[in-house]
């Protein structure tokens, strides 16, 4: 089962290299890609399986042993978004393939977008995968470089225009994660993450805090944590459609995802969670504010989630295995709502021809379909029962209250507040977009959605939907992955079998 | 590095704060050619940190000498891959400034345009006109069942 492992970060990497060989004949090129990714979710599914049934799966690659070589290691915590960002990014990819075909604009992806694509999948794999923290940040590197391609796709003024503060922003976070890198090396004299676990619990207080600041400085940044966020809502939107989204839904997780891999194996303690919950509160509230006052559908939506990133802070910031296993099925959730929802954008915007909610309405009764489409990830995002939004709020709400005193109580009104305002912002979009008098920005002859399209985004508004109905196996498995990464022996066990040198 | 070999010289750790220093002033500019000279400073210093972390020596080459008194290779290959990447995000970075430069005629990053209709808006103190529905009684020529408006205002001439 460990030789599978690799495949996750080795295939797309391989078809991307094909992919771009294949650049002048497009059929293959995409055949290529979607192959390779479904691949990646298969494998995906098998690791999460074995990783649940009989604990994490580690690859030494090149047969190098543990603290010398690198290590990948897929626990239950890394095997479960491989899974989900697997499942995402195939979705988004069949997307923006439906697209392709249906017109050759500006908004349409051109031919360096499938290698670019698969690159910033092997990139995400590998961040999830990573066992030592120098590959963590070449993981991101990774993900990074093929996003600054992605973004700028095209080189239009306004994409080079919010694409450099996007460019200058993740380098500068980069920095900062490749300094805190080198001082947790310079502190403890090794970089994997097992051995790192044990080493710096020695250091002293003052010096293991700094190094957790740092990193989470770095983290905060790519995950967008209130005062670091202002970067995002200026930068996503402008990008083609299937792009944003699997930004929306993956980037910031990734950075969410290295908050809790530090915060449990490498500092566990909380010495930094009142911080923690503080900005977890600001982000939630002043996010959600944004997109209050926001007119533009995708501008608004990445206000959401920014707002949303909230929840999942606040969760980890708990650190009891109630609110760790809230942030984890949270994070699944959010993956796949917040990309549902920028798919459903990119359809408004073929349909209607902009996103701008003050040249846009009565699409519910144009367009009935991408109505529907629209309601059901919405309200999800929104936390009305019995979706899975709702369950993922509930059950951080329910570790907030169990935790007890007047901060995570402060946070659980903050949460119950962002929700409310959730809602508001839901039902403004449907007021505006999708009833009143139609309104389309387009004069152009209706044609019909290129039925991918669609059909890529019904499937993953049936994805947030499974969510909602497997929730009860979905948590055991949150709930089993936040217990291990409490306990810390396990992930250490499996990496140093021989004990920790 | 030391002669006695405990630990960095000053004057690298020097270098590091000035090159970091003269980065992050760079960074803070508008222009983004002085933000790439930045992130050139910044990259540099950061990479002199990371050598900074291990151990000072002699070349690290098996029977070369001693093992107890080789330098650490292992900040030297990270740094290796980190000034790789640098140097990819540099020349990325500078295609940007380009084309930033070919389409507009500065490099100069502009505030958002939303960002600076709503400060606008905010600042009248007023709403998006969407938000008050933007259609009266008779605004919907679509509407197809107008019957239930006129019902209800001659219930309300009845009871008058």
């Amino acid at each position: 089962m460990s030789r599978l492992l690799p495949l996750p970060v080795v295939v797309p990497l391989l078809g991307a290299a094909l992919s771009l060989l294949l650049a002048g004949r497009p059929r293959l090129q995409r055949t290529i890609s979607v192959l390779c990714l479904s691949g990646t979710l298969t494998v995906a599914v098998l690791l999460l399986v074995q990783a649940y049934r009989y604990g994490p799966v580690v690859v030494a690659v090149g047969a190098w042993p543990a603290p010398v070589g690198i290590v990948l290691v897929a626990d239950q915590l890394a095997a479960l978004m491989l899974v989900v960002s697997s499942a995402v990014t195939l979705c988004v990819l069949l997307y923006s393939i439906g697209q392709g075909r249906s017109d050759t604009s500006e908004s349409s992806p051109v031919s360096i977008f499938h290698p670019t694509y698969l690159v910033l999948t092997a990139g995400v794999t590998n961040a999830f995968l990573a066992g030592d923290l120098f590959n963590l940040f070449v993981g991101f590197e990774i993900l990074l470089a093929a996003s600054f391609v992605l973004i700028t796709l095209g080189g239009t003024e306004t994409r080079i225009r919010t694409g450099s503060t996007y460019v200058v922003v993740s380098i500068l976070s980069s920095m900062i994660f490749l300094t805190s890198v080198g001082l947790v090396y310079a502190a403890t004299g090794t970089l994997n993450l097992a051995q790192l676990a044990q080493r710096l619990d020695d250091l002293p207080g003052g010096v293991r805090l700094t190094l957790e600041l740092m990193l989470l400085l770095g983290f905060a940044i790519k995950a967008a944590v209130f005062p670091l966020s202002a970067w995002l809502p200026d930068s996503y939107p402008t990008a083609p459609a299937p792009v944003t989204a699997v930004f929306a839904g993956l980037l910031t997780k990734v950075g969410v995802y290295a908050i809790i891999r530090t915060e449990t194996l490498l500092f566990p303690g909380g010495r930094a969670d009142v911080l923690l919950m503080v900005v977890a509160g600001l982000t939630m509230v002043i996010g959600i504010l944004g997109a209050v006052a926001q007119s533009d559908l995708k501008r608004l939506f990445s206000f959401t989630l920014v707002s949303h990133i909230g929840y999942m802070i606040f969760g980890v910031a708990l650190s009891t295995a109630a609110g760790l296993s809230g942030a984890i099925f949270y994070v699944v959730h959010h993956i796949t709502i917040q990309t549902t929802l920028f798919l459903v954008a990119g359809l408004v915007e073929e349909r209607a021809g902009s996103t701008d909610l003050r040249r846009i309405g009565g699409l519910a009764r144009v367009a009935p379909l991408l109505g529907v489409l629209f309601f059901v990830p919405a309200m999800n995002l929104a936390g009305v029962p019995p979706f899975s939004g709702f369950l993922g709020k509930l059950g951080l709400l329910q570790a907030g209250v169990a935790a007890g005193g007047p901060l995570p109580g402060v946070l659980v009104a903050a949460g119950t507040l962002t929700s409310l305002l959730t809602l508001y912002v839901a039902s403004r979009v449907w007021n505006i977009a999708f009833w009143r008098a139609p309104r389309l920005a387009t004069s152009e002859p209706v044609v019909r959605l290129p039925r991918l399209m669609v059909g890529a985004t019904v499937v993953l508004v049936a994805l947030g939907l499974a969510l909602t109905v497997l929730a009860g196996p979905l948590f055991d498995v949150t709930a089993d992955a936040a217990a291990d990464l409490r306990l810390r022996t396990p992930y250490v066990r499996a990496v140093l079998p021989g004990g920790v040198p | 590095m030391t002669r006695s070999g405990a630990g960095p010289t000053l004057v690298l750790v020097l270098a590091v704060a000035v090159l970091v220093g003269c980065g992050v002033i760079l960074l803070l500019e508008r222009s983004l050619t002085r933000i790439l000279l930045g992130v050139i400073l910044l990259g540099n210093g950061v990479n002199l940190l990371i050598l900074l972390g291990g151990r000072p020596g002699g070349a690290p080459i098996i029977g070369s000498g001693p093992v107890e008194r080789m330098s650490d290779p292992l900040p030297q290959a990270m740094v290796l891959t980190a000034i790789v990447i640098t140097f990819g995000f540099t020349a990325f970075l500078l295609a940007v400034a380009y084309r930033s430069w070919y389409l507009s005629g500065d490099d100069e990053v502009p505030d958002d345009l939303e960002d600076r209709q709503i400060i606008r808006r905010a600042g009248r103190n007023e709403a998006s006109a969407v938000d008050f529905g933007g259609e009266g009684p008779n605004g919907d020529p679509e509407q197809v069942d107008p019957e239930p408006a006129r019902r209800r205002l001659r219930r309300g001439d009845d009871s008058r």
